[in-house]
């Protein structure tokens, strides 16, 4: 191999590995109901639309931009209380799989309503972020992907601090530990779930800004949901670790398979590699890289 | 005389039962093969019934396995396409092959890749195995526009349903179509109720219930998830030739997206999981849910009700059941039904 096509390949893997933290931004709203309250979080995909439509919507009947962001998030708060009185707490104690079921139908309400309210027009979204790529040893970095991997990284270590250093966040471990004990000391489950939800509202904001900026903000950003699977799958549901790690492994396989082993398969496999990928790895750990083990009884 | 005495003691007829079972057998035929072929409209056949009647048969399918077995499946409308592009297949491809066999062959097919697709739930349980089956449902689609052989080269991988008949008998008037797919319906229902009543079936429902539990009491249960994933995808695949061939005639892969898999989940969730009845009444309820919110829509609001306002109150009324029939009503219209049945009953006797 040339000197050249390492650097191209170096290139690939960046651009893969920055795509994939995209990924993770939105697999890490799942992690967090997940770990607190066990519930795989379909819905994920479109607090994201409603999120960044509910924004871009504001901003353009000529809100501020801090003011709007300000609004949607006590939006996505309404949402996440909401959500924990009208569908989790008729619905406690369930399977996680009707529970699951339950995100479903939630996110086509979601989906309808944010629709329905703001309209089906794609918007653009301008964060004010130049796109122009840099260059650093030769290999090309797009500056709006470093930057969304910069703001990965602060809600992450954000998400982390408040985890460890905050009351509520001791709460939130202490449910995700092991729900009965923590209801036994008195926790209060309904107003962590909601709490829980808002950060995911968070989260789904903060993603839906950054997807939106890249992808247009119209309905198929709710599809994102489709590409955090796969990296939730891998990295395992409970942790964000797992999130991180499987999104950037994510990320940069599908970039390289479809540089290197797309034009042997006529293109096109991003929408299917990423499972594929994720399959052979649940083959081999059915956890997941982080998951955690749970242990059968009868 | 002796033998038809250990009958009788061995099982005690409830002849009442049987009777009205009889009688309510009778009369589905009647309504079925006389009383819809001589009077339904045509818009009636064509808009309510032909996808009914395949909508009903895939979520029998999908029932099947998610219903009796408890392996949820996100990726039904993948196999649908399996069995679609595979009767179409086999029917252009292989000269003269009766009607009956490519349904049959395409159903073959589908159940292959059913197994292929099943085999991570060997290894994988609950939403591991959810998401493992959207890998099937990016695939097939991903395979069905890549490959122009799949559509004989067709620019955009659209099929067309190909000439139907039976022995002769041309089967394209919308009322030959109807008689052909409520045909099929019946008899892999009939084949499914006998399935579910039988050992087979009760390791089905042993398996969804406790895995583990059904192991240590001798439980093949490897086998019988393959085996749940094999018939359950035969039942969707063939589900699938009835949606392409006798209700839209022309169908691309795209048609087959996640959308529809959804719709097949919410037809057993709103029916009724592990419940052939319910895959019924949950279809007839998905099919009439938009033609009665149009309607109503535009008498409630006029021409502000556009299709896209109906297509996304739709989906929030679509949405909104879901979550009120899990928390409400967990067994579905088919739970709802008996209750009716039951108060009724009460109330005349």
């Amino acid at each position: 191999m040339s000197y050249y096509d390492f650097l191209f390949v170096i290139e690939v893997l960046v651009g893969g590995l920055l795509s994939g933290v995209m990924y993770s931004l939105v697999a890490i709203g799942f992690v967090l109901i997940y770990k607190t309250s066990g519930v795989l979080n379909f819905a994920q995909g479109s607090m994201v639309l409603f999120a960044a439509l509910t924004f871009v919507s504001l901003v353009e009947r000529g809100i501020p931009f801090a003011l709007s962001l300000l609004i949607t998030f006590a939006v996505m708060v309404a949402l996440g209380f909401t959500i924990e009185r009208t569908v989790l707490r008729p619905l406690v104690n369930r399977s996680p799989m009707t529970l699951f079921m339950a995100t479903l139908g939630l996110s086509y309400i979601i989906e309808g309503a944010a629709q329905l309210i703001w309209g089906t027009q794609v918007h653009g979204l301008d964060l004010g972020i130049d796109d122009t790529p840099f260059e650093v040893g030769g290999i090309l970095i797009s500056s709006f992907d470093l930057l969304a991997a910069a703001i990965a990284a602060a809600m992450v270590a954000g998400l982390s601090a408040f985890f460890y250093w905050t009351r509520i966040g001791l709460a939130f471990r202490a449910v995700a530990d092991d729900q009965f004990a923590a209801l036994a000391v008195g926790l209060r489950l309904p107003r962590i779930w909601g709490t829980v939800w808002t950060a995911a509202g968070f989260v789904a904001l903060v993603a839906g800004l950054l997807w939106g900026a890249r992808l247009g903000i119209q309905f198929s950003l709710s599809l994102i949901v489709l590409k955090a699977l796969p990296v939730l799958v891998l990295g395992g549901f409970d942790s964000i670790l797992g999130a991180i790690v499987g999104g950037l492994i994510i990320g940069a396989s599908e970039k390289l398979a479809e540089v290197y082993l797309g034009p042997f398969v006529g293109g096109g496999i991003e929408g299917w590699f990423a499972y594929a990928l994720a399959l052979v790895v649940l083959l081999v750990r059915p956890s997941g890289l982080f998951g955690q083990k749970t242990a059968e009884r009868v | 005389m002796a033998v038809q005495a250990l009958d009788a003691a061995r099982l005690p007829v409830d002849w009442a039962k049987l009777v009205q079972k009889l009688a309510l057998a009778t009369a589905l035929f009647v309504v079925a093969y006389g009383v819809v072929p001589a009077y339904a409209s045509g818009y009636l056949v064509e808009a309510i019934l032909l996808p009914f009647l395949a909508l009903s048969l895939a979520a029998v399918g999908l029932n099947l396995l998610t219903g009796y077995c408890g392996q949820l499946s996100l990726g039904s409308s993948a196999f649908m396409a399996v069995g679609a592009f595979g009767a179409y297949n086999f029917n252009l491809r292989v000269e003269g092959l009766p009607l009956a066999v490519t349904m049959i062959l395409a159903g073959i097919s589908a159940a292959g890749f059913g197994v292929v697709f099943g085999l991570p739930s060997l290894r994988l349980r609950g939403f591991y195995l959810a998401v493992s089956t959207l890998a099937a449902q990016f695939f097939v689609q991903w395979a069905l526009t890549k490959f122009g052989w799949f559509s004989n080269d067709n620019p955009s991988g659209v099929i067309s349903a190909p000439h139907l008949a039976v022995a002769g008998l041309s089967l394209d008037s919308a009322t030959g179509r109807y008689l052909l797919s409520v045909t099929t319906v019946m008899v892999l229902t009939a084949l499914v109720w006998r399935l579910v009543n039988s050992a087979t079936g009760r390791n089905f429902i042993a398996v969804r219930d406790n895995e583990t539990a059904a192991r240590v009491i001798g439980v093949p249960v490897l086998r019988t998830k393959l085996l749940a994933f094999a018939i359950s995808s035969f039942i969707i695949g063939i589900a699938g030739v009835l949606w392409a061939f006798t209700y839209l005639r022309t169908v691309e892969p795209a048609g087959f997206n996640l959308d529809r898999s959804f719709q097949i989940l919410f037809i057993i969730l709103i029916g009724g999981l592990a419940s052939i009845r319910g895959a019924f009444l949950g279809a007839a309820f998905i099919v009439v849910l938009p033609l009665f919110l149009s309607r109503l829509g535009a008498f409630l609001f006029g021409g502000l009700f556009d299709s896209g306002v109906l297509d996304m109150s739709q989906r929030i009324v679509l949405g909104a059941l879901i979550i009120i029939f899990l928390i409400a009503e967990p067994s579905g219209l088919s739970a709802l039904f008996d209750r009716l049945k039951r108060r009724i009953g009460s109330r005349s006797s």
